[in-house]
């Protein structure tokens, strides 16, 4: 399977690059707009690869990807918008293939999500803030004298030390 | 017979344990002294039978003893012998096993350095210790044992997942672990607190260090993940926000959190129960984390061979640890928490700032990372929450807290004037500012959306780097002497805090830079190609079939890379097939300096009789800064152990008499 | 009482956390649902294996209730299921249609002679057009249409006999008697 994986990337990289005629002593990029290969590189980061998962589309060298990519290209070569690109992706993949999952009603909670716990922790710390200030003083235990002796030792030897 | 052995010390350890997590804790309950001086003796012992266990798995392993089911499956003959030490940690049971060895030394560390805490409190905290090493020995003995038999023997073993056959990969796990483990001494002596009712400044000193050092353990681990993913997996990236990485970022934020209260907690006696809570959250989602990885509720790239009934097994354990520490939690947390009062502007406030922002980082990313569970396990469709997600929630957070860095550091304890700190803040904020706006300009950046970005991270760097400074300069400027005396003056804690604040700036600028300026060119190259990227020229110059791998045979690629028309060196990446997967592993080969990288990994080979390749060559700047920020902030927390205070209180207090009577926090029990 | 159901919360959320593990722990998370599931078959124009110009395109299938099975030569965990398919295909009783998938025809028909072939006849999607038409994504798979040319099942990875008789059967005789 792998190995068969690998042969197929080979053929696809072969077939596409055999269209570029040029044979200068510079490197042959596998795509001559930089433009566009810099769109598709940038949507491919946002596919998810679903054979091995956890790599997008543009990290993975599997052979899926490999094919995905090449879609990818293809379409901004077409003069599609990147919304009909991921459109056609989730069409076939579903939102599965997205790493930016679309905000809609079931993940309402993932996009507001981040903000509902910093409004609670803001909250939470409106809340103590006020407690404390609101206080008069220390709350005041009146030390014994051993306390207090170890007190004295304590401060004498962290006078230096703050944090 | 050696794995026998090894067996049987495990045994004797999960009866140890047993003894540890029972017997001191009911007699610190009822007062029994005898029960109680238990604790150190068992955490001890046991820990020499962990420890030879361990040793006979490793002996096991050495050896080739192929008829040890783990040995057969994770190593075999022709595997090096510094990778087959690293495989005996390197599958699912050898991992865990590695675990309770931390565990174990943790504890055993434990007993030796409290000789100065009172009886009972070292009885509860390594009686939590020991309960909490009791689950994970039964989870290794009942469902992943390391030293199963395998019968009929196998005359050769599998290998080692060929990914794992690196230096980096080898270090990653036992430092994570470490961290990992550390946690459960602030969670044994949390709980140890709440069990005693004993919830003061002195149980915060006590467990400083020991979160600091774990802390310090997670960095480093983290940081040689990522460094190992940057260099291993061969397309230049550093961090994916995979589950596992999340799983590991969870107890560091947590753990980052818990450092900053415990020092209000020591220094104002306030903020008790919230400290509690994030000890005993940071090492619970260190256990989640390993249920995660482990049970396959996850994907991941980490695929450890997941087994429901081990799933289910460590879910009742984390319910057990997790849930009773935090029924605990719930019922015997004290009734009083407000000691100590401060003011809206005061260093108090900024850290509890940066407590609930570190916490609602932690919320966020373990949201992100259970999403897809969560609409999975109500029937609602399956997605995909991945990098651009995190990164579109994370980043914002941290700026705020970025923000909020800069003024914690000079704010007074219990109030600091509004004036006086604006005062203070101006010349930084100017400078901030300036550099923030004109160095994407200056660096030749003129698209707003990329100008934004470059000075959003350059202004949190700068910001935190001037007002560091702003910092250091205050506090001479209080000072008579010498500069260089004045500098020496300072204890270490305060230096450990600017390093690790300084740390997280160079951090920022790593990752800003390398997002910002990064440069990449994917292309097929002959021998004698060229290509450019980032200043440099690289020239493919052949490529030659090595059999240089013990079991690996590889493609090995040579590159001129060139500057200026000069050679600079030679760089020579690799594409291995390792004999045992016939997988094709990708060896990147980089030229790594203070100011970025030069990367080349190896494609696939192009059929067209001209030996070509396909090759992305990377161009990476300030990337090793941001390993480089990760390294400071451990040298910060170094520096902060290595406080005189800790060495003198350590004295004292053996000195003392500490019971309840007198502590000074003032807290009303 | 306020401040005792604060302290509550960190063990509900934990609770509600655990809650979803026990359900998650029996998810398969590498499996994904088909959103063509519902939907008309993606059209297509593919030559069989056996000869190279027949073509064959959905609406060949019009008012019968057919099964999809892609395959390839190369694809391992494919020879495990292929034993189920020979031996099932007059239990299936309804069309098998192979799509020999990224595949070379010669591999793909020394692959038949040698295993057996239970299909009908195989469409052959060399270049794996079709296939990401599909959203194929692990081979083997297997997808069921009604007599509409709707998907109304898709199975992911090596059929086995017991989910041909736990589920695909049951469902091709609910889909004929529609």
């Amino acid at each position: 399977m792998k190995r068969a994986i690998n042969s197929f990337f080979c053929v696809a990289i072969f077939c596409f690059l055999n269209a570029a005629p040029v044979w200068a002593n510079e490197a042959i990029p596998t795509e001559t707009d930089p433009v566009a290969q810099k769109r598709a590189m940038e949507l491919a980061a946002k596919l998810r690869c679903l054979v091995c998962q956890n790599q997008s589309i543009a990290e993975s060298d599997a052979e899926l990807a490999v094919d995905l990519r090449q879609q990818v290209r293809e379409q901004i070569a077409e003069g599609k918008s990147d919304k009909e690109i991921i459109k056609f992706m989730t069409d076939r993949y579903g939102d599965f293939v997205l790493y930016q999952p679309p905000v809609k009603g079931t993940t309402i909670f993932l996009w507001a999500g981040p903000l509902i716990l910093l409004l609670l922790g803001l909250v939470g710390m409106f809340f103590l803030l006020r407690k404390h200030a609101g206080k008069a003083g220390e709350a005041t235990v009146p030390l014994t004298d051993a306390e207090r002796a170890r007190a004295a030792a304590l401060l004498r030897e962290r006078s230096d030390s703050e944090v | 017979m050696i794995p026998e052995i090894g067996q049987f010390a495990l045994i004797l350890a999960l009866v140890l344990v047993l003894v540890q997590g029972t017997l001191p804790l009911a007699g610190a309950a009822r007062g029994i002294p005898a029960w109680m001086s238990l604790a150190r003796r068992t955490a001890q012992s046991s820990f020499l039978f962990l420890a030879l266990a361990f040793g006979c798995l490793l002996y096991s392993f050495i050896i080739n003893d192929f008829s040890v089911l783990n040995v057969a499956t994770n190593s075999n003959t022709h595997l090096p012998l510094h990778y087959r030490i690293a495989a005996s940690w390197g599958s699912h049971e050898g991992s865990i096993m590695m675990w309770v060895l931390m565990l174990g030394m943790w504890s055993c560390a434990v007993s030796i350095f409290s000789r100065h805490l009172p009886e009972e409190v070292v009885a509860r905290v390594l009686g939590v210790m020991g309960l909490v090493t009791t689950g994970l020995l039964l989870f290794m003995l009942l469902t992943s044992n390391p030293f199963e038999r395998l019968f009929p023997v196998p005359l050769e073993g599998r290998d080692l997942n060929p990914l794992l056959q690196d230096p980096g990969m080898a270090l990653h796990p036992p430092t994570l672990y470490m961290g990992y483990v550390g946690f459960s001494v602030a969670f044994a002596f949390a709980v140890a607190a709440l069990l005693g009712g004993r919830l003061d400044a002195t149980w915060a000193r006590w467990s400083r260090p020991w979160t600091t050092l774990a802390w310090c353990f997670l960095t480093v681990g983290i940081m040689i993940g990522s460094w190992w993913a940057y260099y291993e997996l061969g397309w230049g990236g550093w961090w994916f926000w995979d589950p596992v990485e999340n799983a590991s970022l969870l107890p560091w934020l947590i753990g980052t959190a818990l450092i900053h209260s415990l020092a209000v907690t020591e220094k104002r006696g306030t903020f008790k129960i919230w400290t509690v809570l994030l000890a005993i959250c940071a090492f619970s989602l260190s256990l989640l984390g390993t249920f995660l990885v482990r049970s396959g509720v996850l994907t991941s790239v980490h695929a450890f061979a997941t087994d429901p009934r081990r799933g289910m097994f460590i879910l009742v354990f984390l319910a057990l640890v997790i849930g009773g520490s935090l029924v605990l939690f719930a019922f015997r947390a004290p009734r009083v928490g407000t000691a100590g009062t401060f003011k809206i502007v005061s260093r108090e406030s900024s850290l509890l700032g940066n407590n609930i922002l570190l916490t609602v980082a932690c919320g966020t990313v373990l949201l992100g990372t259970l999403y897809p569970l969560f609409l999975d396990a109500l029937n609602l469709g399956k997605i995909s929450v991945g990098p651009p997600y995190f990164e579109a929630v994370f980043v914002p957070i941290m700026a705020v807290l970025v923000a909020l860095m800069g003024i914690g550091p000079m704010a007074r304890w219990k109030e600091s004037s509004p004036r006086e700190l604006r005062h203070k803040l101006r010349w930084p904020l100017l400078i901030t500012i300036v550099c923030a706006l004109a160095l994407p300009l200056v660096l030749g950046r003129t698209e707003w959306k990329s100008v934004a970005l470059l000075a959003l991270g350059f202004g949190m760097a700068f910001w935190i780097i001037t007002t560091l400074v702003a910092v250091v300069l205050e506090r001479l400027h209080h000072l008579q002497g010498g500069f260089t005396d004045k500098l020496r003056r300072q204890p270490r804690s305060f230096w450990g805090m600017i390093l690790a604040h300084l740390g997280v700036a160079v951090f920022i600028i790593g990752v800003t830079v390398v997002k910002g300026f990064e440069a990449e060119r994917d292309v097929r190259m002959a021998p004698g190609d060229t290509v450019s990227v980032g200043g440099y020229t690289f020239k493919f110059v052949g490529i030659a079939e090595t059999q240089e791998g013990p079991n690996y045979s590889a493609s090995r690629g040579t590159f001129d890379l060139i500057k200026d028309d000069k050679l600079v060196r030679n760089l020579y990446p690799e594409k291995r097939i390792y004999f045992s997967h016939g997988m094709p592993m990708t060896e990147a080969a980089i030229d790594s300096g203070f100011l970025g990288d030069r990367y080349v990994s190896l494609g696939e080979e192009i059929n067209d009789g001209k030996g070509s390749w396909s090759v992305r060559v990377y161009h990476k700047p300030f990337v090793t800064w941001i390993w480089l920020g990760c390294m400071l902030m451990t040298l910060g927390g170094i520096f902060a152990l290595l406080d005189r205070r800790y060495r003198i209180n350590m004295r004292k207090e053996a000195k003392l008499p500490l019971t309840g009577e007198n502590d000074l926090s003032g807290s009303a029990r | 009482m306020k401040r005792k159901l604060l302290l509550l919360i960190p063990l509900l959320v934990f609770v509600v956390l655990a809650g979803f593990f026990v359900v998650g722990l029996d998810r398969n998370p590498r499996e994904i649902p088909s959103p063509l599931i519902g939907k008309p078959v993606p059209k297509f124009s593919l030559p069989t294996l056996s000869d190279e110009n027949k073509i064959i395109t959905e609406k060949d299938f019009a008012g019968q209730v057919w099964l999809l099975n892609v395959w390839a030569s190369w694809c391992v965990s494919c020879r495990t299921e292929h034993p189920v398919l020979v031996e099932n295909a007059e239990l299936i009783g309804v069309p098998i249609i192979g799509l020999n998938y990224k595949d070379k025809r010669s591999d793909g028909v020394a692959w038949l002679a040698r295993y057996g072939d239970p299909y009908s006849f195989s469409i052959v999607d060399a270049d794996g057009r079709f296939g990401i038409d599909l959203g194929v994504y692990g081979v083997p798979e297997t997808f069921l249409m009604d007599k509409q040319g709707v998907v109304r099942y898709k199975h992911t990875g090596p059929i086995t006999i017991e989910s041909l008789r736990a589920v695909i059967i049951p469902k091709i005789k609910e889909l004929k008697e529609q």
